[in-house]
This record gives structure tokens, C-alpha cells and sequence, in this order.
């Protein structure tokens, strides 16, 4: 008999709405699942969650395993695992998916600890290959080959995981493309009995601040970013009042977020957001690979920097060398000039 | 009431200040030119630890898995005011994905015994998996807080503490023992203290003896630097698989279901780009090309 080859995403949900990296997951998981010609199953657990398998199948999956309960209506740790670890062990999928948000690097860990098997942090692709095991000996057929930057970005690493099942990862948000809904497109849905005893319920969550962030780096057509080479709050005001005059978000690398000039949730790169714009604008960032692997399939990037050397220069269609703080009141006045 | 902690923490890399040097021209990684440093979150970790036996009372342990090169963090560790520290070094932990990893350290916990918190810095910066921390929970089977900012209080078997989210703060309370994973933003760590520091200079595990010897070749013997290291507390143990009772099966590169199937270097692709001169006709001649080819406006 031939080996079970079915996917599995879990989605995260949040009062109600599905997280945009499980849909992305799902698109994803529906390709892999007909490149194995096999099924792609969303794991959906919460409590009045039911209407939102409809979406999970109009988008591509088909069978929702849905397990609601009142102990999972927040989303906490043990509960979940406890749901997910038996429909692991009782199912043994060929592939796990996560998200690599807080509650996917939260859960996914705990489930692989618990059925022993191999984990792939925030991979940023997903493909299907083979793999010739020097080691083994064996040449193992369709594996998940598990694609995730390393070493600082430095390299980019294939994971496999041959030997256990389910093969899963965690995948880096807003990475894969979501697919549109197919109205009408049919999927089961089963529900799955939980239980829970008192150690399963060691938490309690007693309060959440939510705030809605009013960054919206992800879907902002255009974006200015600004690095180390702004200098200080004077050349940062320079970068927004250049995405102020263009309606764009503001950006930084991780060298502007640690040196305190802006926060965490404007940070554009492989530890921060990662984003594909119309349009770029690099200020003063050199182009670590960190930044690069966050912007680098931007549609047009313009780069400004006095280093002609920056390696930004490299991935930048329009490259100025020069001073920033000459360079983007120049932007800014021709924008006005031709806004009249 | 006194608390018993456990602090992990990882000598790691230090890829964020990877220099020109660091990578070859054939895009390969020099490793002789990359210094290595304490995680930094790790050290967030330690400082939530101490603020804890400092105000509670009880006593923190430091472990590390690691080569024997890694006793330089636990040294670390002592400067700022733990209490104990061990090395986790066998041939046997080598090549150790985070699975295998996080169950030589529950290990390790069992064998500290009785411990009613366990911290870790969130994720390391080598990896940035963020794994071991909760894999680690699970194998000793106690309820984790990742992301954990800040202890609110800590009241006989129970802690409150509140995680720092994406989306925002969560406020936990949790039954011990538990284990948390700390964030950069949860505090400043100390410094190491002077005083601390001359005192534990000397500490060293057995197997850097040899080293401590051609530095300091006064102590004559490897016999008298041990009894002399011994009898002012300064010996580092170093814990192999024997000594924390591991199962060998589940250690090291046997004990991993993850395998490194390729590396590929980050080569950056040539893009056809435009030098814009950086004067007002440069630029309105470029915001013209932007306007006109509706990439702005």
C-alpha cells in the first residue's frame, strides 16, 4: 500500500478571522498536495469557527477537521497541542504546515516534540523533491524539501526530514501568495471530539491588549525605507516626509529599528516584514542580506546611497549616489511641482 | 518563597555583525573570522532569572550544550551572579537539530532537579528557530510562556506574566513549574561585576585545563590546578550523555529527524539599473519616468 500522502495546514484563527499566512498556507499546501496527487486538510480548532471552513474549502482545501470547544475559543498552548498531537498520531499525515507567526512558532514545536519528528523554522519555500541520502543510501522519493534562510541570511538552507512523519514546518508570513476563492468549490467537513483535564488548562489567559497596528507595510503599494545611513531623527523625518508626499508607508532596516528610530513594526527584512511594493525607496540602507530578503522582489527599487559600492545598488533599478539629505528634498519638490 | 530556576542560553555566531571578512569571495562563510557571543536574548533570559532570585529568593543555575569552547558564556553567566553552571559537551550531542537538542537539555533539567522555572531567550540568532525553548517544555512536560516581557508576580505555585505579540500584550497566569522564552524588550541585563569577575576568572571545566595550564604554567600540574580549582569552587562540570541519563538513540545527528539536504550561498543577481545623478534635473527626470510609467501617483 502506498504511503499517505496527504497535507495538512493549520490555521490559525483569531475571534473569528482566519490569519492571512494560513491562507497563504493553504494556496501552498494545495499545490504541494497535487503535485503528490493527494489531499490537503485544514486543521481548524476554536470554538464558532464553523463558518469559516466554507473559506477554507473555496480556497482550496478538502476536508476541514474541525474540533470546537470552549477551552480552545483563545488561543493557548496546551489545548491546542493536545488536539493537534492526537490528529497527528492518529492520522500521520505526509506534511504539517504553520505559519511562523507567534502561534505557530508557539505550537509547532510543542507538536513536534511531542510526536518526534523533525520541524523546519520560517521557511520562505516549499517544494517537492527527491533526496539521495549519501548516509542511508536510499534515494527517498517526494520528499518535502524545506527552504529557509540561515546563518543571518547569509545562506539559504534545504531541510529534509526522510525518516518521520508528518514532514512540518513553519512558513514565514506573507511569503507564499494566496489564491482566490472558488465560490461553490466542494470539501468535507469533519468534526473531532476534544477533552480536556485540569493539567491540559495549566494557563489562563486573563487579559489581551490588542492594538491594530497602523502600519501597513504588507500591503502598501509603495514604500520609503530608511537605514543606519539617515543618520539620526533629522534624516528620518526626511524619509517620512518623502512617503508622506508619495502616500507611501514608511520602512527601516534592522539597523534604524536598534538604534531606536523607529519601531519594531516598520522593520522590512528577513527578521521583520516581508514585502513586494510597486515601488521601493531605499534611503541610506547598504543592503545587508537581512534588509534584502525582505524587499528584494519589490517591483521597482530606487536605491540612494553615497557608498557607490552598497551592495542595495545591486538589486536597485535606479541607483543614486549620493547624499540623502540632498537627494529626497529634491524628490519631494518635484513631486510637488508635478502634483500642481 | 525561594524559587529553583534553570537558565539555557547558547554561544552562538555573532551573525549580525557578519564583516566583508566573514564571507569569502566565493561566497562561503570564514568562520575563523566570525567572533562569538552570548545570545543575546539569552542574556534576557538570565537577567529575568536573577531579578527573581533576587527578589524571591532560591538560586539560578546556567546550562549550555556546547563545544568545550562554550564554558566562556558560563563564565559569562557567573560574572553577572548565577549561583551554578554546567556545560552539556559529548561527542554524542554533536550535530543535534533542535529536537535532539531539546531533549538532551530536558535531560539536563531533570537531572538539576526540582526546578520550578525554566527561562531561554526567545530564539537564537545562529538559527532564529525559536524551537528548542518549547519542544524543550514539552519533554518535561510542563506548560510554556513564550515571549514572555515581564513577571507580574510570582505567588507560591503560580506565576503571572505578560507576553509581548505581534498584534499586542497577553496577561498569563500559570501553574509551576513552567518554562519561559524571553524577549529583547523584557529588560536590560546587568553587566558582569567587577568583583564577580576577578573572582570566577579562573573558573574552567577539566577539559580546558590544558589551555588554563600553558596561560598560567605557575600551577606546575594538572593535579594541583584541579585541587586548586577545586578547593575555591571554580570547576566547571561538563556533563556528557552519561551524566544526564540520555537515551543515545535520541541524541546528537542520530537522534535528529532534520537533515541538511543543501546550503546555498546568497549570490545577488545583477539588475539593469539606471544611475540617477543626485541633481534637481536628475531627480525630476526620474519622477517624470515614475509618473509617466505609473509607478507613482
Amino acid at each position: 500500500m502506498s504511503e499517505n500522502k496527504s497535507v495538512w495546514v493549520f490555521i490559525e484563527q483569531d475571534e473569528g478571522r482566519i490569519a492571512e499566512v494560513s491562507l497563504e498556507l493553504i494556496a501552498k499546501g494545495r499545490e504541494l498536495a497535487d503535485r503528490l496527487e493527494s489531499r490537503l486538510d485544514a486543521i481548524l480548532c476554536g470554538m464558532d469557527v464553523e463558518s469559516l471552513a466554507t473559506e477554507l474549502i473555496e480556497r482550496g482545501a478538502d476536508r476541514v477537521l474541525l474540533a470546537e470547544h470552549e477551552e480552545l475559543r483563545l488561543y493557548r498552548t496546551l489545548p491546542y497541542a493536545k488536539v493537534l498531537t492526537r490528529l497527528v498520531r492518529e492520522n500521520v499525515p505526509y506534511i504539517l504546515l504553520f505559519g511562523a507567526s507567534p502561534v505557530g512558532r508557539d505550537l509547532g514545536p510543542r507538536v513536534a516534540s511531542a510526536i518526534r519528528s523533525g520541524l523546519t523554522a520560517d521557511c520562505t519555500d516549499l517544494q517537492i523533491g527527491d533526496y539521495d541520502s549519501k548516509k542511508d543510501g536510499i534515494v527517498y522519493k517526494d520528499l518535502l524539501l524545506q527552504i529557509r534562510p540561515a546563518f543571518g541570511g547569509n545562506l539559504i538552507a534545504t531541510i529534509v526530514n526522510p525518516r518521520h512523519r508528518p514532514q512540518m514546518a513553519t512558513v514565514r508570513e506573507g511569503v507564499m501568495r494566496m489564491n482566490e476563492p472558488q465560490a461553490g468549490r466542494k470539501g468535507e467537513v469533519e468534526r473531532v471530539s476534544c477533552s480536556f483535564e485540569p493539567a491540559d488548562l495549566a494557563l489562563e489567559i486573563l487579559s489581551r491588549e490588542l492594538r491594530s497596528s497602523s502600519v501597513h507595510l504588507k500591503d502598501s503599494p509603495v514604500i520609503v525605507s530608511g537605514g543606519a545611513g539617515v543618520g539620526g531623527e533629522e534624516g528620518f523625518l526626511l524619509v517620512r516626509e518623502l512617503a508622506n508626499a508619495l502616500g507611501a508607508e514608511v520602512g527601516a532596516s534592522r539597523a534604524a529599528v536598534d538604534s531606536g528610530l523607529i519601531g519594531k513594526e516598520h522593520q522590512v527584512g528577513q527578521t521583520g516584514t516581508t514585502v513586494r511594493p510597486r515601488l521601493y525607496i531605499a534611503a541610506g540602507i547598504s543592503g545587508a542580506i537581512q534588509h534584502r530578503a525582505g524587499m528584494s522582489e519589490s517591483n521597482k527599487i530606487i536605491a540612494i546611497n553615497t557608498d557607490p559600492e552598497a551592495p542595495i545598488f545591486q538589486i536597485a533599478q535606479y541607483k543614486i549616489v549620493g547624499d540623502l539629505n540632498e537627494v529626497i528634498p529634491l524628490m519631494i519638490s518635484a513631486l510637488r511641482e508635478k502634483a500642481k | 518563597m525561594p524559587y529553583k530556576s534553570v537558565v539555557l542560553v547558547k554561544q552562538v555566531p555573532d551573525t549580525k555583525n557578519i564583516s566583508g571578512e566573514a564571507m569569502t569571495p566565493e561566497g562561503t562563510i570564514n568562520r575563523a573570522a566570525l567572533p562569538t557571543v552570548f545570545n543575546p536574548e539569552d542574556l534576557n533570559a538570565l537577567e529575568m532569572a536573577l531579578q527573581v532570585r533576587d527578589r524571591e529568593g532560591g538560586e539560578v543555575t546556567v546550562l549550555t550544550m556546547g563545544p568545550p569552547s562554550a564554558a566562556e558564556i558560563l563564565r559569562e553567566s557567573l560574572f553577572r551572579g548565577v549561583d551554578r553552571v554546567a556545560l552539556l559537551s559529548d561527542k554524542r550531542f554533536a550535530g543535534a537539530d533542535t529536537l535532539a537538542t531539546s531533549y538532551a537539555l530536558a535531560c539536563a533539567i531533570r537531572k538539576v532537579g526540582d526546578v520550578d522555572l525554566v527561562f531561554a531567550g526567545r530564539q537564537a540568532i545562529d538559527g532564529d528557530t525559536a524551537q528548542v525553548g518549547p519542544q524543550t517544555a514539552e519533554k518535561l512536560g510542563i506548560p510554556q510562556i513564550t515571549y514572555a516581557e515581564s513577571i507580574v508576580r510570582l505567588e507560591g505555585r503560580s506565576i503571572v506574566a505578560q507576553r509581548a505579540l505581534d498584534h499586542g500584550t497577553e496577561m498569563v497566569k500559570c501553574s509551576l513549574p513552567c518554562l519561559l522564552t524571553v524577549v529583547s524588550s523584557a529588560n536590560e541585563p546587568r553587566p558582569a561585576s567587577v568583583r564577580r569577575r576577578i573572582e570566577y576568572k579562573l573558573a574552567a571545566t577539566s577539559l580546558e585545563y590544558k589551555a588554563l595550564l600553558a596561560t598560567w604554567p605557575s600551577f606546575g600540574t594538572e593535579e594541583a590546578l584541579t585541587a586548586f580549582l577545586t578547593e575555591r569552587n571554580l570547576v566547571i562540570p561538563v556533563w556528557s550523555a552519561a551524566h544526564i541519563g540520555a537515551d543515545e538513540s535520541k541524541l546528537g545527528l542520530a537522534g535528529s529527524p532534520t537533515q541538511v539536504y543543501k546550503i546555498n550561498f546568497v549570490v545577488l543577481e545583477g539588475t539593469e539599473s539606471k544611475e540617477i545623478r543626485p541633481t534637481a534635473e536628475g531627480i525630476k527626470a526620474l519622477v517624470d519616468e515614475l509618473v509617466q510609467e505609473y509607478i507613482v501617483g
